[in-house]
């Protein structure tokens, strides 16, 4: 039996992993533009979308991704279901187990949680968020609208800009950026930044001062929570320091490309003229989103021969 | 019952600071002879050649569960697990539902300890009533009761009134009670699930920062200081920590320290898979921080080893991390990971590591003959271990006589076993291989 593959960081694919499945994912976003935008690719295999927190975006484009590879889809919304009966995770993937499940796409609250069903189920394992830990796919729709936006990333520059400290989507985004050949910088006050070096990449407190360096300004949500937590002084204090608006784009690098994983807070990270500019790539992301998916599904359940995606 | 001769080991006894080849004749309960050639005739003979006889240990921290969670552990299989792992006393944390906190509670469970015949139980009452922070629990009722309860902790938490805390270290020191320390700032460490640091930034996980437990540890050592009293270091994990009680002692502050098996021999880099066996509090540390308190123990800097036993119901553990509960058993693997880890990994001699488990925490406790320790002499109640130095083995979680399967080491090789485990001049463990030749 072939080894079961996963995509549980984006570690579990090397530099030609990631190539590999970008170009993958530029082909069945060729797919979408067409009339009939479906394939058979996946004919007979079930995925199961198993949200254990709330997130429409996310889990749509797994759904579509799926439906348009002709998967059967299931979802199971942890609110709505067993955890509230007091199922344990095991249980849950014992009982997708049983339903002879392919494959599994899970986003929950805690870090390592897609780790812990690798172990117990046969399937799968997509991670669609864990925690503050990782978010592969999201990683990877990025890399693909900068490479669509950009072209060659190679020495490129990108940072990360706000609540690194607790943001997946930077924490992914920060290693694949690295893994193909970008310089990163996290900015953000001390208190939102990872307590010890991320390998590779760079700590910057000035968000005016790096802005010059910068062909990718990836803005991340803020959350209320943070200033609760007192890790800032207060959001008008932040937006001061470290939102993105016209005045401090006009820092950047000519061309240099604006995005952020949605949802926005307009106004406090990101001011509205700047989300809704061209150079902005919000909205480009959501749609690379299901190509992307489509291309990590399809990899995983056995339609690609030869990945290196073993986890 | 008949004399017990253990014939031909060689004994080690960190009482007296001796390692030489000896027989050594048990009869009621006591050690009656130590030397060479004695008689076998009319006696019970424990062949123990090749293997190392010692006295047997002193557990310092152990999770019991009983009363309340006896899901997890009872006294029964906690203090069989002792006897597996080669020790005949055990102390047990007040952290139980109701807490430990009362003369009738702890002379309840001593009194159930004593008819269960296993190890002997120190039970270690609360500092504060109902381990809420606020008031003193009955120290001297509990010090004076059937149970004669010499230490007290609030294990579990820090007491965090710095206020309570000192007139805890000042009223105790009137009988010469001993204060545990649990030493973590819960406002520093909140939330947090492994260090803070490279494990938490790569996890994922929040962090818990050497700190917590830092800023608790100079604390208590400032408040021991001034009031006399005498204070002891629950698990301390970091060099700083180490650090400070060094300096401390140079000072002359009543002060003692103990570590636990898994921060000698693991580091944060070790959790890998969210693998809930790894989550512990405190939390495994750097390497630095291994190296660190490997020094400190080699050092007499920390007295004791402690294995801050805590087993968990199955179902609990197998969640996800952040749901998951802190602790880790660890009796029964003790002995043999440290062996194989520090003595055969050369950082430690055979004699510091059992001197760590005997005569460390016995002078923690302030326990004298004939309760425990004295060693290896004629007279002393024989408690006693026989180690096979150089079997090679696998440690098997499933296997273990604590209900707790929450083991980091289960399925390391290891070296070094208990062979048999001897109370009040009693086989109580092994002992029917007999011992090993050549």
């Amino acid at each position: 039996m072939a080894e079961r593959r996963h995509l549980l960081d984006i570690d579990d694919l090397d530099r030609d992993g990631i190539e590999r499945m970008l170009d993958m994912a530029r082909s069945f976003a060729e797919v979408l533009r067409r009339p009939i935008k479906k394939v058979p690719s996946l004919r007979g295999k079930t995925v199961a979308n198993l949200f254990y927190e709330p997130s429409t975006r996310t889990r749509l484009s797994f759904e579509l991704a799926a439906k348009r590879l002709s998967a059967d889809v299931l979802n199971f919304t942890a609110s709505a279901s067993s955890v509230e009966k007091g199922e344990s995770l095991k249980d849950t993937a014992l009982t997708l187990e049983a339903m002879g499940v392919d494959a599994v796409v899970v986003r929950h609250p805690v870090a390592g949680a897609p780790w812990l069903l690798r172990r117990w189920t046969e399937a799968t394992i997509l991670n669609a968020g864990d925690g503050m830990h990782a978010h592969p796919t999201q990683a990877l729709l990025d890399l693909f609208t900068m490479r669509e936006r950009l072209g060659d990333l190679e020495g490129r520059t990108v940072a990360f800009v706000g609540d690194v400290l607790h943001s997946r989507v930077a924490r992914s985004g920060m290693k694949a950026c690295r893994a193909v050949g970008m310089e990163v910088l996290a900015v953000g006050p001390p208190t939102l930044l990872p307590p010890a070096p991320v390998e590779g990449v760079e700590y910057v407190h000035d968000f005016e001062a790096a802005l010059p360096r910068c062909d990718v300004i990836y803005m991340l949500r803020m959350q209320r929570e943070r200033q609760q937590e007192g890790r800032v002084p207060s959001l008008e204090e932040y937006t001061r320091f470290y939102q993105l608006n016209a005045e401090r784009m006009g820092r950047a690098r000519p061309g240099a490309l604006v995005m952020h994983p949605g949802p926005m807070n307009r106004g406090v990270e990101i001011a509205g003229e700047v989300a809704d500019a061209p150079y902005a790539a919000v909205t480009a992301q959501v749609t690379a989103g299901v190509a992307v998916r489509m291309a990590a599904l399809f990899t995983l359940l056995g339609g690609a021969e030869g990945g290196s995606e073993v986890a | 019952m008949p004399e017990l001769l253990i014939a031909g080991a060689r004994v080690v006894d960190p009482f007296q600071g001796t390692d030489e080849h000896a027989d050594v004749l048990v009869s009621r309960g006591r050690i009656a002879e130590v030397g060479r050639g004695i008689g076998r005739e009319g006696r019970e003979v424990l062949e123990a050649s090749g293997l190392v006889l010692a006295p047997a240990f002193l557990e310092l921290h152990a999770h019991l569960r009983e009363p309340g969670d006896e899901d997890a552990e009872t006294l029964e299989t906690g203090l069989e697990a002792a006897l597996r792992g080669g020790y005949a006393a055990v102390c047990c944390m007040p952290n139980t539902r109701p807490p430990l906190d009362h003369p009738a509670v702890v002379s309840g469970l001593a009194a159930r300890a004593r008819a269960l015949g296993l190890a002997d139980l120190y039970v270690v009452g609360c500092i504060t009533r109902g381990r809420e922070g606020r008031d003193l629990a009955d120290l001297g009722l509990m010090h004076a009761c059937e149970a004669r309860v010499r230490a007290f902790s609030d294990d579990g938490a820090g007491v965090e009134d710095a206020g309570i805390m000192r007139l805890a270290l000042q009223y105790a020191s009137a009988f010469g009670g001993l204060i545990i320390s649990h030493p973590e700032d819960a406002r520093l460490s909140r939330g947090g699930q492994v260090n803070e640091g490279a494990a938490s930034v790569a996890l994922g996980l929040r962090g818990i920062p050497s700190l917590a437990e830092e800023v608790m540890v100079a604390r208590d050592i400032l408040l021991a200081e001034e009031t006399g009293g005498r204070l002891h270091l629950a698990h301390i994990s970091t060099a700083r920590s180490a650090a400070m009680v060094r300096e401390a002692k140079e000072r002359g502050v009543r002060v003692t320290a103990e570590v636990t098996p898994h921060h000698l021999v693991l580091s944060e880099r070790d959790i890998g898979d969210y693998d809930t066996s790894y989550k512990m509090s405190p939390p495994l540390r750097t390497p630095a921080d291994v190296a660190a308190l490997r020094e400190a123990l080699r050092d007499g800097t920390i007295d004791a080893v402690a294995t801050d036993h805590a087993p968990h119901r199955r179902e609990d553990k197998e969640k996800e991390f952040d749901y998951a509960p802190f602790g880790v058993v660890g009796m029964e693997s003790a002995f043999p990971v440290l062996y194989r880890e520090l003595v055969e990994g050369g950082e430690l001699t055979l004699m510091r590591l059992l001197e760590a488990l005997t005569r460390g925490p016995a002078a923690v406790l302030g326990l004298e003959p004939p309760d425990y320790g004295g060693g290896i002499v004629v007279g002393a109640r024989a408690d006693l271990v026989l180690l096979d130095l150089e079997e090679e083995w696998t440690l098997d979680a499933t296997r273990f006589a604590s209900k707790g399967r929450n083991c980091p080491f289960h399925g390391r090789a290891v070296k070094g076993r208990v062979a048999c485990t001897i109370k009040g001049g009693r086989v109580v463990h092994g002992g029917g291989g007999g011992g090993r030749r050549g």
